[in-house]
């Protein structure tokens, strides 16, 4: 992965799972808390970068910034029955633009293991911990 | 939970006395166990939800009761729009009106097994599981929006169902009110595809056998006979009622302060039910419902033709469909007083007693039947809603057994192959499309749904008619 600081877990949450991103900025945050999402389908790494869909949200607040990006993943993911390797975004304020890459879904090849509802305010959380690394997390339903 | 925190009123049942900005009470049911285990957020979570303008009487738990968004997943509450009561996202939660249905079958258990493999092959081929899965059905926006205004009583229309299953859904199979005008452009196009489809998660068609009758009048009355065996579906209203969910979710989050709502958690957003949002949200999550009614009898359109091409004979009839993630208007008596009540049930199951209007003819002197789902391995309940859940929790109770452990945890403990095994040589059948969905949801994950709906009906939520046993589970 480019950028080498940007890194993704789950995090424990009952019934569902929590995703959790981290990166040298907020834009590097929220796209590894996107590859967590994936995660939660199917392995990142093994997505084919055959097409880019655009992205373009907004948020009153970097938290709500975070989950209504997290939706628009999940719609494309949903509407479009894609599965996704690589997000390239630019944070600019309220307004988050950039691309989601990736190949319609595979069911032998991907063997997705659950679909994701939505992403929601629970945990929800977008902070520069330390010097130079943010982090971006919530719960996603499942 | 730190049970010293509550003040134990009954065998199981405990309360949280209004303290700080609580409006009412906080009610949780449950033995002593089950409350012992309960996470610390199911108490944050009921106490906060205690706190909304309008609520009335008390914030509910149910027995299953755990961590949801804002509601606990297991919370019952009921709010006065003339009192500025609102109508909350996180209430209803992403799957609007997901839920249960049963089918009755004239095939015995013995007949299943002779060609239980068959059966399970024709059923995993019938009914489309699993993320990315798409069925036969693809709607034009024309058609989306008859099927949200008309729900089952659409697919009934269209030939995916019986006209005779209508009565044995809730609201007759059509919710009223629900405006397909509400919904947005994105809800529509998640969900074209996925009529007729499963979903994901803990979502499962399963064959079950009637393994235990606890009360055999009201069994009988039901038409559940020992060995008998049953269809049952778990499902909700897919991308459309997610979807929705998660639309509305933001813009109550956002506009929530500017309601004069006081939110002691953000993801506890919502409404006031007499405003433009809390009307449209309403619109939209009723025509949800519909989505959700309608899906459960295409899939059961699909269950009846793969039990014919194996049992040419066989007829499945429905014993009753129930949802538990919704807000409806209901009237209920407070304090002496009838009224009209906004009532959501978040992993709850609506429980009405005998004798109650809303019953068909044949269901009225037993009550609702209330189905209660387990995890794969282990077993199902069928319970009937009682007189004196109307008092305990406006005619409501639990929904499933709940998890005991996380998704992750669950993928670390069991390799899906061996669990499909292991079940195998307790013959039951399970089909899936996915490895890692088995094993996320193997039985070992999941709470004893036995010591649930003991403790419901302990509680006076319902009582418990019959147990049902697996034999086939097709997995979403």
């Amino acid at each position: 992965m480019p950028g080498g600081k940007r890194r993704f877990e789950h995090f424990e949450h009952g019934a569902d799972v929590g995703v959790r991103g981290r990166g040298a900025t907020m834009a590097e945050a929220f796209e590894a808390a996107a590859l967590a999402a994936i995660a939660v389908v199917t392995p990142p790494e093994t997505v084919r970068a055959e097409k880019s869909v655009p992205l373009d949200v907004t948020g009153a607040d970097p938290e709500l910034l975070l989950v209504n990006f997290l939706n628009a993943v999940v719609f494309e993911m949903a509407a479009e029955r894609m599965v996704f390797g690589r997000f390239d975004i630019r944070i600019d304020g309220q307004h988050l633009t950039g691309t989601a890459t990736g190949e319609a879904i595979d069911r032998a090849r991907h063997e997705p293991a659950v679909e994701i509802k939505g992403a929601t305010l629970t945990l929800a959380r977008v902070a520069e911990d330390r010097h130079g690394e943010w982090i971006a997390q919530c719960v996603v339903d499942v | 939970m730190d049970i010293t925190r509550l003040k134990q009123a009954g065998e199981c049942e405990w309360h949280v006395e209004p303290a700080g900005k609580m409006r009412v009470p906080a009610i949780l049911y449950g033995d002593e166990a089950l409350i012992a285990e309960m996470d610390d957020k199911v108490y944050e979570q009921a106490t906060n939800v205690a706190t909304l303008p309008g609520i009335v009487r008390a914030s509910y738990a149910m027995p299953d009761a755990h961590w949801g968004y804002g509601f606990p997943i297991g919370g019952v509450a009921a709010f006065d729009a003339d009192d500025g009561g609102v109508v909350s996202g996180g209430g209803v939660g992403f799957d609007i009106s997901c839920g249960v249905r049963t089918m009755l079958t004239n095939i015995d258990a013995e007949r299943i097994m002779a060609h239980q493999k068959e059966l399970a092959e024709a059923l995993y081929a019938a009914v489309p599981a699993g993320v990315g899965s798409t069925s036969a059905i693809h709607l034009t926006d024309e058609g989306l929006d008859e099927m949200l205004r008309d729900g089952a009583a659409w697919a009934v229309r269209s030939g995916w169902g019986e006209a005779r299953d209508l009565e044995r859904i809730e609201e007759r199979g059509r919710m009223t009110g629900g405006n397909p005008g509400f919904i947005s452009a994105r809800a529509h196009k998640r969900q074209r595809h996925e009529m007729g489809t499963l979903g994901s998660g803990n979502h499962y068609l399963e064959v079950q056998q009637v393994s235990e009758i606890h009360d055999a009048a009201t069994a009988k009355g039901y038409g559940l006979e020992p060995d008998h065996v049953v269809v049952t579906i778990h499902c909700g209203s897919r991308g459309l009622g997610h979807q929705i969910g998660t639309e509305f979710l933001a813009a109550m989050a956002e506009e929530a302060p500017k309601q004069g709502i006081e939110l002691p958690d953000r993801e506890l957003a919502c409404a006031r039910i007499e405003s433009e949002l809390g009307r449209r949200y309403l619109g939209a999550m009723w025509a949800g419902i519909n989505c959700a009614l309608a899906n459960r009898e295409i899939i059961g359109h699909f269950a009846r033709e793969a039990f014919a091409s194996v049992f040419p004979d066989a007829r499945l009839d429905l014993l009753y469909d129930v949802s538990h993630n919704t807000c409806k208007i209901e009237r209920h008596v407070v304090d002496g007083v009838e009224k009209e009540l906004y009532v959501h049930r978040k992993g709850a199951t609506r429980s009405l007693g005998p004798g109650h209007e809303d019953l068909p003819a044949a269901l009225k002197p037993f009550g609702q039947p209330v189905l209660i789902g387990g995890s794969m391995g282990t077993g199902s309940h069928i319970l009937a809603g009682t007189g004196t859940s109307e008092d305990k929790a406006f005619s409501s109770a639990c929904h499933g057994a709940g998890r005991r452990m996380s998704r992750h945890k669950a993928f670390k403990t069991w390799k899906g192959r061996q669990v499909v095994d292991d079940l195998a040589e307790r013959g039951i059948v399970v089909r899936s499309h996915t490895s890692r969905g088995i094993a996320e949801e193997a039985p070992g994950a999941y709470k004893d749904v036995d010591a649930v709906v003991d403790a419901a009906e302990r509680a006076g939520l319902a009582k418990k008619v019959a147990r049902l046993k697996p034999l086939i589970c097709i997995k979403g």
